[in-house]
């Protein structure tokens, strides 16, 4: 009993202080894309054409999808004019619809805004979720449990991840949808008393990630569920997951 | 006993020429016959032809000689099963069967594996839906029957944040007779997507293989790559990769150690190794930015280089992590109550063990002395070794002791390679990669033996990549570790093999 004090004692306090104050991230964290257009070549799509998976765009202004990129930074390696880069000191990534995951040249990315009205009434103070992972590699789910822990402490936002969708205010999915889980997917979600929010993290399940276009999954749960909210990264750090709920329910601006 | 099988070292490649392709008896006997001879079988798979396939067998020798073999034979719709004399194959021919429409004759467990559309073109073996696929998780349980049995069945989806995965369970009252656990729905396809590649993306479904596993996945299909395209990985790179691969065995071994101490309710060691778990975590992510090794391991070396600011702190960052974990694991070994509850739960006896062919830390908790690192040396762990742990109890607590054993280990290994980290080019440029070889990487990652087998075509374009997860070779064992248990006991016993669905999947 004395040696668990003594350890509980040396082991600290350990909840960091987001959003009060901002969280430090490693040195080369690949957070919010940057691009610069003045220094891009004539014409020249080197980013586009390195891009594994085609999230920017090979014609007209420069943009970057984000919810198709994996944040692999292998346009960054590409690029001759040092005009693409990843932020390492923004996490937040977040956004309430598909389209405003898209990152334009030269414009300010704005995150998500909070839930509105009744919803904000009802989810702002306590939000519970149901996971599912749909098809994924367990990354997402594993830095989605990770805000359960004491360093992160999701509790104290009154958000929680509960063990029935009959106890929940919302569907937390992981995963492109593969094919055999598209029913359990939609079971869970119809368990879900109304009114009820989908919120997808992973770019899994915006739009199949790493698995994009495989026959054996469906490129994410849109077209299968209305989303609220669009998680991207691959997977999102947690501090990226955790800034998008808070914004959803307004803790955070 | 190899029946003239190619004989190679890991990590090397050789013409697909140089397999030998005897006729299907002495294939099957040879299989048997190294068996008993206390050969191990890695990998068991099939390239579909137009009228049946090829099944090629991957097996490792005894520790001790470093060599594996290779061998091949030619089948037709059907082929001989070994499943009942040799229980370790019993699902590789199943996948064998789903994949390549060719049938074990005599199989005493003819299931589908992941409910996925065959890799050539025609009919699967079990009823399917209308849309053309099957649906996952129907078929036929094995039940017991009588009085006051019950079936309890649990999943896909889990109470916790969990991936998906059926449970089957035959209940005497609390105790469980049998448990049948049926997987697939986290089936994305890998292995179909991989046929002609290697492509831009082939190294981004690697290191998804099992997200947990992104270093050992990596290193192994690093290491097929360069030896099909003679291709070396500098000192530099190898000793960051495995300082990366031991990083990743810690963060889970000491996830795991909370996750156990809290399924026994002992929340002190479980709060505190979910956040030190976090440290070995963003300790990867000082290498290379991500928090799994994303990007971190590529063909011909590493992603990301690391000055000496960045070992320095890495240094720092892990002498303080082994404080805490040695206090919050040792809090486990003095509490009573809780070395009640671990002891002499979730039995898997050595012989069961050897039979079914566990890997990784679940057989060596069964006291089976394996380990790729030490069997089969692949990068830095050629220069650098690594003690083999292993108990003797078969339980949870051995499972869990041995895993704080291990990652002591992994401790004084980074620390010794941090120290000491060679100079030199971190990245070599890769090469267009050989037609018509086969390589062969065998990695131990944190749940044990990973294999990848690559066999190109004559244009260098992947005919097949065969990957196979050590959770392929250890979910039976969580099925076995339940027996004559309390389904109570199922949590514990889950959480101490705790094995990856997604790997299984692919």
């Amino acid at each position: 009993m004395l040696k668990a004090l003594l350890t509980r004692f040396r082991q600290g306090h350990r909840t960091m202080a987001y959003p009060d104050a901002p969280q430090p991230l490693p040195a080369r964290f690949r957070g919010l894309p940057v691009i610069e257009p003045a220094r891009c070549g004539d014409g020249c799509r080197a980013c586009a054409a390195a891009c594994p998976y085609g999230c920017i765009s090979a014609s007209g202004s420069l943009t970057l999808d984000m919810g198709t990129c994996l944040f692999c930074a292998d346009c960054v390696a590409a690029c001759p004019h040092d005009a693409i880069s990843f932020s390492a000191t923004d996490a937040c990534l977040a956004s309430r619809t598909r389209e405003g995951l898209t990152v334009t040249a030269g414009e300010e990315y704005h995150a998500a805004v909070a839930l509105e009205g009744e919803l904000l009434r009802l989810f702002g103070r306590s939000l519970k979720l149901r996971e599912v992972s749909a098809g994924g590699c367990n990354a997402c789910e594993a830095d989605t449990n990770v805000l359960s822990t004491i360093g992160w402490d999701l509790g104290r936002f009154g958000i929680q991840f509960v063990a029935s969708p009959r106890h929940a205010d919302g569907m937390f999915v992981t995963g492109p949808v593969s094919e055999n889980m598209r029913e359990a997917l939609l079971a869970t979600y119809a368990a879900i008393p109304e009114p009820k929010l989908v919120i997808v993290a992973g770019a899994c399940a915006i739009n199949g990630g790493p698995f994009k276009d495989h026959a054996e999954v469906h490129n994410g749960a849109d077209g299968f569920v209305p989303v609220d909210l669009y998680i991207p990264g691959c997977p999102p750090s947690p501090l990226t997951i955790l800034d998008g709920l808070l914004r959803l329910v307004g803790r955070v601006k | 006993m190899s029946f003239g099988m190619k004989t190679f070292y890991n990590g090397t490649s050789f013409k697909r020429s140089d397999i030998p392709v005897p006729d299907n008896d002495t294939f099957f006997q040879g299989v048997l016959d190294a068996i008993t001879a206390g050969w191990r079988v890695c990998s068991y798979f099939g390239v579909p032809t137009a009228d049946g396939a090829t099944l090629y067998c991957v097996m490792s020798a005894r520790a001790g000689s470093g060599i594996l073999g290779i061998a091949a034979t030619t089948v037709g719709r059907t082929f001989p099963s070994l499943a009942s004399l040799c229980p370790q194959l019993h699902l590789f021919e199943r996948e064998i069967a789903e994949q390549c429409l060719t049938r074990p004759e005599g199989h005493p467990w003819f299931k589908p594996v992941r409910f996925q559309k065959p890799l050539c073109e025609g009919k699967g073996f079990w009823s399917e839906t209308d849309g053309g696929g099957l649906t996952p998780a129907v078929m036929d349980f094995y039940r017991v029957e009588g009085d006051e049995v019950h079936e309890v069945a649990v999943g896909p989806v889990h109470a916790g944040i969990i991936e998906p995965g059926h449970f089957r369970f035959q209940c005497h009252g609390e105790e469980v007779f049998h448990l049948e656990i049926a997987l697939g729905f986290q089936h994305r396809g890998i292995e179909r997507a991989l046929i002609g590649g290697p492509t831009p993306r082939t190294v981004h479904e690697m290191e998804t293989i099992a997200g947990d596993t992104t270093v050992g996945h990596g290193q192994a299909y690093c290491m097929n790559m360069e030896s099909l395209g003679g291709v070396f990985a500098s000192p530099r790179a190898e000793t960051v990769r495995g300082i990366a691969l031991e990083l990743e065995r810690l963060a889970n071994h000491t996830g795991d150690l909370g996750a156990i101490a809290g399924d026994v309710g002992y929340l002190p060691t479980a709060s505190f190794c979910g956040r030190i778990r976090g440290d070995f975590l963003n300790m990867t992510a000082l290498l290379c930015g991500s928090r799994f090794g994303r990007g971190l391991l590529r063909p011909g070396g590493i992603g990301y280089d690391c000055d000496a600011a960045l070992v320095d702190e890495l240094h720092k960052r892990l002498q303080a992590a082994r404080e805490d974990l040695a206090g919050a694991v040792g809090l486990l070994w003095d509490s009573p109550s809780v070395m009640a509850r671990l002891e002499d739960v979730g039995i898997v006896t050595a012989a069961d063990a050897r039979e079914i062919g566990l890997v990784g830390p679940a057989a060596r908790a069964c006291g089976l002395n394996r380990d790729v690192r030490r069997d089969h040396p692949f990068g830095i762990f050629r220069i650098s070794q690594i003690p083999v742990i292993t108990a003797t109890t078969c339980d949870v607590a051995a499972r869990t002791l041995l895993r704080w054993l291990e990652a002591e280990r992994s401790l004084d290994f980074i620390d010794e390679q941090v120290q000491h980290l060679p100079r030199g080019t971190y990245r070599n440029q890769m090469k267009e990669i050989a037609p018509e070889r086969c390589a062969v990487a065998l990695t131990e990652g944190w749940r044990g033996e990973i294999c990848h087998v690559a066999l190109t075509d004559d244009r260098g374009r992947f005919e097949r990549y065969k990957i196979v997860d050590p959770s392929f070779h250890n979910w039976n064992g969580l099925g076995l570790a339940l027996r004559n248990q309390q389904i109570s006991d199922f949590p514990l016993c889950n959480k101490s093999f705790n094995l990856s669905y997604c790997g299984y999947d692919l």
